[in-house]
């Protein structure tokens, strides 16, 4: 049993531990959050010269060649940092999706810029009638000449309102929650007939609403095979599953560090609040919590990391206990931070956000318990 | 109705329990209570049912309805209704302009006022100061302040927690110094509510430090918030929107006459005004409104999918939460009934904050699920004056769904504690 890294992992870490806290405060992040794209393109640019958009991606597409377990390594580093760059949507999901479907020359077009950080991407996973079942989609696309013609609703795009390249998954044949005839459309996300209504979300990142009203697109817009988008889709939905899950451990890490902090320094009654009793309890217990959920996250990477087959479920039991004792930390941490817990200046509270949206992204946690039940 | 206690019931009685009140069966074994009204009672409810229906000003019904935040004058125009209608102060005593009802009739208010979902008092001047005013206040006191209370001329906001003190209120440094014809008081207090409303701020202050208990030597102050060195300084809470405040004290001169009681004794002024404000915390009525908004919404089938309410996991949790409120309204009830047979709200008011503040959380948590992603956009705008109801993104049927959430994180953290109503429940009711 060996749960060391390589000296790539390690290095890989430190680069993006070091970045976290030397380069990334939580002020620059507050401050780039409430700016127009919601994100700073010059740490973004940094992401990409450090390698880090690279890390997925094979060699061949000039990629690092990275598979789960580098993917959860950084995300818990991001976690812990709160960044709001939008690696999650241009890596995971657009970048997913291209890496696994795009012919050589789309790659050319798309996937080397997303790379190099110079093609913000995003991709159009729910529907509002949806809800987490992502194979549910009622946009259509119908063939019109050698192209098609796309109508529909996408919610919750997350870096939608900054994407050039917008990935749509539309229904080429069969019915609404049919899992087979889903096809993978990119388009340009200033392509005639799009409606983007950009938005902040609580947690400081930012997503789009997008309708999509008789939009044309070519052949060539097409990923992969018509009709047969939806495994691919469900991979890549799978690996932000993983990815969101390494990144809520890295934030209930930090919850409840800080928190542990703050009741040895904060002194109520003469005393410093962490020599009560019934709050040493509780943080032990939040400590449990952090401590069980790594593990998961450790046994689902490697399941993960050997493609075997049981991937799916594993990452559902990940996300389970991810919401389930991600959310009791969180709770706890804002609680006992008193009144300063519930303010916008201190980072708690943002952590706490981010926390709650990662327990709805992707499916949340009654969601992810089916799941695992219907895969065992 | 015939809670508990009704006299109408002769197989039931009271036992007194540690400090809890509790109700004993009747011989068939089954409990001796009734929540059919009377026809009085009836009577009374229709009556205030008829009020705000006919009374709720429209705009503002319209602006709760739809989650649009209210405007200073909001409160104030419909707090003037209350009062002309002589509802304003339904607690306090009738010789002061109070209702004089029963517990029931006050039941009955909170459970209509709730459905019509219309605004309480702001709760810091007729439910906090004024009780401390006239049970210890002198006649001028009384005669200044009470009045404007009563016909909402007047904004209150409290000062009690500081930046160092907060669970550990009896630490509080600001500081009143005797002067020869006024105090002079130099501090800070924090997370003060709609202080940036307020006309007036009651404070707890420190009149002298050369005490044997920490408790001694603190007083009880009222300060006119537009005194010179008063000054109010914005928190922004996680939801990103302000509520509360720090109000800065700088040398203000506050006269001698504002001073509430005797110097020094304004902690036990300041207990009682805060089992009061615990009274207040349960907010079943409340709950119970927002649980039916809930199942409307979750029973509203999307276009093309299943309402929420048809998937099991989500009815089990709304079941659980709806068997917990129940449970929480009898709680409720108990209370309201030791009440109505003139024992003070005690220790046991804590059940009710720690639950009551509980069981909102998880309806504000239901209503994230049931939002699902759409739970998730932060755009507080969409929710002020004039922006257009049906251009929210958003399903169309929910309101503030992850402002209320996240902002309602507080209330497990305000009003003492849960952890501090822990505490007086262990050394109260337990005797630990």
């Amino acid at each position: 049993m060996d749960f060391s890294l390589t000296e790539e992992q390690e290095m890989l870490v430190e680069s993006v531990s070091r970045f976290i806290d030397n380069d990334y405060d939580f002020d620059g992040r507050q401050k780039n959050a409430a700016s127009e794209t919601g994100f700073s393109n010059e740490l973004w640019r940094t992401f990409a010269e450090l390698g880090w958009t690279a890390v997925p991606f094979s060699e061949a597409d000039g990629g690092l060649g990275g598979g789960p377990v580098e993917l959860m390594l950084m995300m818990q580093q991001f976690g812990r940092g709160l960044v709001i760059e939008p690696f999650l949507a241009n890596i995971v999901l657009a970048g997913g999706v291209l890496r696994r479907l795009a012919t050589t020359e789309q790659k050319s077009r798309w996937l080397q810029p997303l790379i190099a950080g110079e093609l913000q991407a995003a991709l159009g996973f729910a529907e509002p009638q949806g809800r987490f079942n992502s194979a549910d989609v009622a946009t259509v696309a119908k063939r019109a000449g050698d192209g098609f013609v796309l109508n529909g609703r996408k919610n919750l795009v997350l870096n939608g309102g900054n994407a050039a390249l917008i990935i749509i998954p539309a229904r080429t044949s069969g019915k609404q929650k049919d899992r087979s005839g889903i096809t993978l459309f990119a388009i340009d996300g200033g392509s005639a007939g799009i409606t983007r209504k950009a938005y902040k979300t609580v947690d400081g990142h930012q997503a789009a609403e997008i309708s999509l009203a008789d939009v044309r697109v070519a052949p060539k817009a097409v990923l992969g095979d018509i009709g047969l988008g939806f495994d691919t889709l469900q991979s890549v939905m799978d690996e932000a599953t993983l990815a969101v899950s390494a990144e809520a451990i890295g934030i209930i890490r930090a919850m409840h560090d800080k928190t542990v902090e703050y009741t040895k320094n904060r002194v109520q009654f003469g005393v410093p609040i962490g020599s009560f009793q019934a709050l040493q309890h509780r943080l032990v217990d939040t400590l449990v919590a952090c401590e069980q959920t790594y593990s998961l996250l450790l046994w689902t990477a490697m399941v993960c990391a050997a493609n075997d087959p049981a991937a799916s479920r594993a990452i559902s039991a990940l996300k389970y206990q991810v919401g389930s004792a991600g959310m009791h930390v969180a709770r706890e941490a804002v609680q006992l931070h008193g009144g300063m817990g519930v303010t916008w200046e201190l980072d708690i509270a943002h952590f706490f956000k981010r926390m709650t949206s990662i327990e709805l992204l992707f499916g949340n946690t009654d969601y992810h318990l089916d799941r695992y039940v219907s895969l065992s | 109705m015939r809670i508990l206690l009704n006299r109408r019931l002769p197989s039931l009685r009271l036992l007194r329990y540690g400090n809890c009140v509790w109700n004993q069966h009747n011989q068939a074994g089954e409990l001796a209570m009734n929540v059919n009204l009377s026809a009085d009672e009836m009577a009374f409810r229709d009556q205030v049912r008829k009020f705000f229906a006919e009374k709720y000003p429209a705009d503002i019904r319209f602006k709760t309805d739809n989650g649009i935040e209210l405007e200073r004058d909001d409160y104030i125009r419909w707090q003037k209704i209350l009062y002309a209608q002589g509802w304003a102060a339904i607690n306090w005593p009738v010789e002061y302009g109070g209702t004089g009802w029963s517990a029931v009739q006050k039941y009955i208010f909170a459970n209509e006022i709730a459905e019509a979902n219309a605004p309480d008092m702001v709760p810091f001047g007729v439910k906090m100061v004024a009780p401390v005013i006239y049970t210890f206040g002198n006649e001028a006191q009384k005669q200044r302040f009470l009045p404007d209370i009563l016909q909402s001329n007047a904004w209150w906001c409290q000062g009690y927690s500081e930046p160092g003190s907060g669970s550990d209120l009896a630490s509080l440094k600001t500081r009143a110094e005797r002067m020869h014809d006024h105090y002079l008081v130099n501090g800070t207090k924090t997370w003060t509510t709609l202080a940036h409303m307020a006309d007036w701020i009651f404070c707890l202050v420190r009149t002298s430090s050369d005490v044997a208990r920490r408790q001694e030597g603190i007083s009880f102050l009222l300060i006119d918030m537009n005194t010179p060195g008063v000054s109010v300084k914005p928190i922004i809470t996680i939801e990103g929107e302000r509520e509360v405040n720090e109000v800065h004290f700088e040398n203000v001169r506050v006269p001698f006459g504002n001073l509430i009681g005797e110097e020094g004794k304004g902690w036990t002024y300041g207990k009682v005004l805060l089992q009061h404000e615990r009274t207040n915390l349960a907010g079943t009525a409340r709950s119970i409104f927002q649980m039916r908004r809930l199942k409307a919404r979750a029973m509203q089938a999307l276009h093309g999918g299943e309402p929420l309410m048809n998937d099991r996991n989500f009815a089990r949790k709304f079941a659980a939460t709806e068997i917990e409120l129940k449970a929480l309204e009898y709680t409720d009830l108990r209370t309201l009934a030791a009440v109505a047979i003139g024992k003070a709200p005690g220790p046991e008011s804590s059940i009710l904050k720690i639950r009551g503040t509980e069981v909102s959380q998880a309806i504000a948590a239901l209503c994230m699920e049931a939002a699902g992603y759409y739970a998730l956009p932060w755009i507080p705008s969409q929710y002020s004056v004039g922006f257009p109801v049906a251009e929210r993104i958003g399903l169309g049927s929910e309101t503030r769904t992850s402002l209320r959430y996240f902002n309602n994180r507080k209330a497990s953290i305000y009003g003492g504690s849960n952890e501090i109503q822990k505490n007086i429940i262990s050394k109260h009711v337990l005797g630990l």
